[in-house]
């Protein structure tokens, strides 16, 4: 019983620090595609963080990533649309586009 | 006599402003071909190099057969194909992808039909090891070309201070590949002003290609190329071929590969990686349809409600991208 109490007690402890912080800090970026480049080649932010993919080309783009953190596969979309992404763990991703595999840039989370 | 030697001067002159000139609107035009083909910094393709490259290109002693060269499949009497729906390798074996031209493959940033390669340089032993093309153990080529006196007098010149390895061969096959461009069409022409090299149709059909057909979506700028991968829903034909998904798992590869040159495209039926077509009248009505096999398609694919003139404008503009004959003397290789 006491074993689950503490466990119970450190799962509001979690949760409340985690929305605290969610609310104090989580930002939202906006990358977009244009002529088949990354607008960012390399973005550093934090866990919780989220990044819109934006499409600004008259084709599709097709934004993914393979990485061990964290995989995706936003499918295609035309220009003007965006796909939100929330990064939710620490460390590198390769973030590519399966279309054009020139496209590539590179997100870093960290805490 | 001070007279002519005026008049060559102000020619001279009037002529290299007009190159100038010439060279500042080209640098806008993205459907001309930029002036310098890109090359490795390791790799500066110079005159022995590209001579190297051409005598290797052309010699069936780099196939284990000795039999097969590169030029069996890209014969340059063929525009560098084979006139061929898919390829005949090694013991005559079937392949089941057609062998693209190699044409302007200088500015390809990934080679070969799902993009497996990068550069050039990595390009070039695939081929030679592949059991159904060339099927050529490297070490025992590094071995044969040595034995050659003629070979190694070729490699010391264009490679001094690297022999005869596997890295060579390589980069002087790229080398040779990268004087393989296109060279000026009907379509140039026109683009630099001269308005009667294109029939009106041809224009039309370039109007339609950038507009109503969404060719453009994919065949971009000079190389009517976007180094990108698409599923445009052939014909199935024989087994299944994931093309483009076999190096990257994602969805939307599956049945991709990758966008070719139009270039000289008059000159290389049939055409798609599976040789699915023998005719450009046949693409453009595959385009008109929207695509045939419509699983996984490409989303720029769409039906294009093309009349019989406009189909025949397209074919018209598709024609007019055939260049001039290329100069090409056949190398002489060494026998012994
Ligand atoms: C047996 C026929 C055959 C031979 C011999 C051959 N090729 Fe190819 N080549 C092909 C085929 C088929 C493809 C497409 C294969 C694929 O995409 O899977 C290809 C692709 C290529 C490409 C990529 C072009 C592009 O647009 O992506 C290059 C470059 C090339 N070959 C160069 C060479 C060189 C150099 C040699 C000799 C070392 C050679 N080939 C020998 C049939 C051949
Ligand atoms: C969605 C992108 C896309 C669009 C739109 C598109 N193409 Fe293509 N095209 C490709 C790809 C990819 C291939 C190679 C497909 C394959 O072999 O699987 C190709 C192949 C071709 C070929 C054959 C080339 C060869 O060497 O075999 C021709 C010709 C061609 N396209 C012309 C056109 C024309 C004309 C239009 C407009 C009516 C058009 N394309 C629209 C992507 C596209
Ligand atoms: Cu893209």
């Amino acid at each position: 019983m006491k074993k689950y109490h503490s466990l119970f007690s450190m799962f509001i402890l979690v949760t409340f620090s985690a929305s605290v912080l969610a609310e104090a800090e989580v930002k939202s970026y906006v990358v977009t595609q244009k002529e088949k480049k990354f607008s960012e080649e390399k973005l550093k932010i934090k866990v919780g963080d989220s990044i819109d993919f934006k499409n600004d080309d008259p084709w599709f783009h097709n934004v993914f990533s393979l990485s061990d953190v964290q995989n995706f596969d936003l499918g295609s979309y035309p220009k003007g649309q965006f796909k939100t992404v929330v990064f939710n763990k620490e460390g590198k991703l390769d973030v590519e586009c399966a279309i054009h595999p020139q496209m590539h840039m590179v997100v870093e989370v960290t805490k | 006599m001070i007279n002519s030697i005026c008049k060559y001067l102000f020619l001279g002159f009037t002529l290299m402003m007009a190159l100038s000139a010439n060279a500042a609107s080209k640098k806008t035009d993205p459907y001309l071909r930029p002036i310098p083909v890109p090359y490795p910094a390791d790799n500066v393709p110079t005159a022995e190099r590209v001579e190297l490259g051409k005598k290797l290109f052309f010699d069936p002693r780099l196939s284990g057969s000795e039999w097969i060269s590169c030029a069996t499949c890209h014969n340059p009497a063929l525009s560098w194909s084979d006139a061929l729906p898919t390829m005949i390798g090694n013991k005559m074996a079937k392949g089941n992808r057609s062998t693209p031209t190699i044409l302007n493959t200088a500015y390809n940033k990934m080679q070969f039909w799902d993009g497996r390669a990068g550069t050039l340089e990595e390009q070039a032993l695939g081929p030679i090891q592949a059991p159904g093309e060339m099927h050529q153990d490297l070490d025992e080529l590094v071995k044969r070309l040595t034995a050659i006196e003629g070979y190694r007098a070729a490699f010391d010149v264009a490679y001094p201070d690297e022999g005869i390895s596997k890295q060579t061969i390589a980069k002087a096959i790229a080398s040779f590949e990268r004087s393989v461009v296109s060279t000026e069409a009907p379509f140039d022409r026109w683009r630099m002003g001269d308005q009667k090299a294109l029939s009106e149709s041809a224009k039309r059909g370039f109007k339609l290609f950038e507009g109503k057909a969404n060719c453009a979506a994919c065949h971009q700028a000079f190389n009517f190329a976007d180094d990108g991968f698409h599923n445009i829903g052939l014909p199935m034909s024989g087994q299944e071929d994931v093309g483009r998904f076999a190096h990257r798992k994602v969805k939307v590869n599956k049945g991709a590969f990758k966008t070719p040159t139009l270039r000289d495209i008059d000159l290389t039926a049939p055409y798609m990686h599976n040789g699915a077509y023998n005719t450009l009248d046949e693409v453009v009505e595959h385009y008109n349809k929207g695509g045939v096999t419509l699983d996984n398609l490409d989303p720029n694919m769409k039906p294009l409600n093309l009349n019989d003139q406009e189909k025949k404008d397209i074919v018209a503009f598709l024609k007019s991208l055939t260049g001039k004959p290329m100069a090409l003397v056949v190398p002489i290789l060494p026998v012994r």
